[in-house]
């Protein structure tokens, strides 16, 4: 399958569902679709690089804390990301970043992100092997 | 929502009987019609927060209720700390302490008919709005310490505003008990460029006209006559209650396995008040109120200051200032007793009522101020809280209208500058830095807030004072 991502409607908020060949892909599809609550990803360059580690006890955990290590950054660094790449092992993910600092003007954000919550956290493997990865993020 | 799942104690009052874990009834105030249009999510919710220890007389829903994250946004649950009772992160959650200030401002609608869109402009310029923003005050380690514990009374101490705002503010603008130790370096940092800041989505502030009253005597001791201009801001403890809200949030799911604490819900993750980590959250939750708290204040000076620009002879005075995401050590009767209890209210307003001794004195005899967001193009309210509310629900009333409608229906159904060209038709002008979040923000993407308000008038949760309407709206 071609990795992808979704948004899933929620009352108030907005949810948000990667999938992908792998567990790993479907982490960077899910941060695709949390940047796309934002702006375009498309209009993101990839000018700059970070990288981020987090660790939880399970895979939906680790959904979370990749999620909210995103809000954190982009928060703290004033910056949007549109491009990851993920690594795991076991329940330790190491991703590469890349983005750019936001531009109001140009980038016309919609909305702030405030963390991602555990509202209709599931991250599983499908009959035909397909990763999905999906959460609620409060905003 | 399936109305044969409850029990019907007269006609606002829906009652779910304790049945499996729940320890007390769940109750929810709203009419008819609301209910059947809430989401069966609230259901799930309510009766999942009547489950969690400690708990006191029930848990509620207001007539806003819509699917939260644990909580519904609109619950309101009281926990006695010696009976095992909980404080719940997600039953604060992620914005703390966000919530609307009305000032009043000496002005008619006449008075600013001429000026408006320069004043929209000025406010525009002057309040930094939308994501990404950052404000004019930048916080040492020292100040932010001083802020997490000084609230609104430190930002008058800066200069931001006058020693009579913190009358009418909850707690005097000082929540006590915080403790900025339990607040992560990550969520100071996260906060060093984000006050004085409007934030985005349903936050905003507001040029209104009273367009309504139905209580005199009440409107008259708040300072309202009909045509007067108000102005209300609607924001929170930004980026710092985010981040205290996300960590506290994961340190309580992991102590609510340890102690295997049943859970129906992780997003209900607790920690037993006298606990640690129960502790350090209520230290950290206050800090992140008086963050809220301090935030408001620095947004007030700067309306202050772009009216003076525009209006020289406006006086803006503040009307009150209240708190819809918190957890406050409160007493309250219960069985015609005073219990020192814990009240969570998520998306929802303290209320209380006439001759609390924690209302302003000027206004102690009508009841407290309760403050009602409306979004965008529709009204906004100005209630009283009444006696009976504290019997009905620990002195608690709705917050807004609630959702509709998601996000993503909204943006399918309205483009940004259509909406904003509709509502400049209807003499309401829009400012915003993101067509987009205007068309997620959409007054129909909302319940009616008219509605929301009547049925908490008639529940006798707080009575009707004034109606709002919008002249100007500079939307984050």
């Amino acid at each position: 399958m071609k990795a992808d991502w979704q948004h899933f409607e929620h009352g108030a908020d907005v949810g948000i569902w990667g999938r992908g060949d792998t567990l790993a892909a479907a982490y960077e599809q899910a941060a695709l679709a949390l940047t796309a609550v934002i702006v375009d990803p498309a209009t993101v360059a990839a000018q700059t690089m970070i990288e981020i580690d987090c660790e939880a006890p399970d895979d939906e955990l680790l959904l979370v804390d990749w999620l909210n290590a995103l809000i954190y950054e982009m928060a703290n660094r004033r910056m949007l990301f549109g491009r990851y790449a993920v690594k795991l092992r076991g329940h330790r993910l190491h991703a590469q970043v890349w983005g750019e600092p936001l531009d109001p003007a140009r980038h016309q954000p919609t909305v702030e992100v405030k963390g991602a919550t555990y509202t209709a956290l599931m991250v599983f493997q499908d009959q035909q092997g397909t990763w999905h990865a999906r959460t609620v993020v409060d905003v | 929502m399936d109305l044969q799942l409850f029990e019907r104690d007269n006609e606002l009052t829906w009652r779910i009987a304790p049945t499996g874990k729940m320890r007390v009834p769940a109750i929810i105030y709203a009419d008819e019609a609301l209910m059947r249009d809430m989401d069966h999510k609230v259901y799930e919710q309510i009766t999942n927060v009547a489950t969690l220890p400690g708990i006191v007389n029930a848990a509620y829903a207001m007539p806003d209720a819509h699917w939260g994250y644990g909580f519904p946004i609109g619950g309101v649950a009281a926990f006695d700390a010696d009976q095992g009772g909980v404080v719940s992160a997600g039953g604060v959650g992620f914005d703390i302490s966000c919530g609307v200030r009305t000032l009043t401002t000496g002005l008619t609608r006449g008075d600013i008919e001429a000026v408006k869109k320069q004043l929209a402009d000025q406010l525009c310029r002057d309040i930094p709005a939308g994501l990404g923003s950052t404000g004019g005050v930048h916080l040492n380690a020292q100040q932010m310490q001083a802020m997490l514990t000084g609230g609104a009374r430190w930002a008058v101490e800066q200069g931001f505003g006058e020693a009579a705002d913190l009358q009418r503010i909850e707690e005097k603008g000082c929540m006590a008990g915080s403790d900025p130790a339990c607040v992560s370096e990550q969520a100071k940092r996260r906060q060093r460029n984000e006050m004085g800041t409007l934030g985005s989505g349903n936050h905003y502030l507001e040029v209104q006209q009273v367009a309504a009253l139905y209580d005199p005597a009440a409107a008259t001791a708040f300072g309202l006559r009909e045509d007067d201009v108000v102005v209300s801001i609607h924001c929170g403890s930004r980026g710092l209650g985010h981040q205290i809200g996300t960590e506290y949030l994961k340190s309580m799911l992991a102590y609510t396995s340890q102690q295997e604490l049943h859970l129906p819900d992780r997003e209900l993750a607790c920690a037993r008040i006298h606990s640690e980590i129960g502790q350090q959250y209520l230290g950290a939750m206050r800090a992140g109120i008086n963050c809220a708290l301090a935030n408001r204040q620095i947004l007030t000076h700067l309306t202050r200051q772009a009216f003076a620009r525009v209006l020289p002879e406006a006086r803006l005075r503040l009307l009150y200032d209240v708190s819809h995401n918190t957890c406050k050590e409160e007493t309250h009767s219960v069985d015609g007793q005073p219990r020192r209890l814990f009240v969570h209210r998520k998306g929802a307003t303290r209320a209380f009522g006439p001759g609390h001794p924690d209302i302003p004195e000027a206004l102690r005899h009508i009841g407290q101020p309760v403050l009602i967001g409306g979004s965008m193009g529709t009204a906004s309210y100005i209630l009283a809280g009444t006696a009976h509310s504290e019997q009905l629900a620990f002195s608690s009333a709705c917050h807004g209208a609630g959702r509709a409608m998601s996000r993503h229906q909204a943006k399918r159904q309205w483009q940004g500058r259509q909406l904003i060209d509709e509502l400049a038709s209807e003499g309401i002008l829009i400012r915003s830095p993101s067509l987009r979040g205007v068309a997620e923000e959409a007054p129909g993407a909302y319940k009616d807030v008219s509605a929301v308000v009547d049925a908490a008038d008639r529940a006798g949760l707080a009575r009707k004072v004034a109606r709002l309407r919008p002249l100007i709206c500079i939307k984050g």
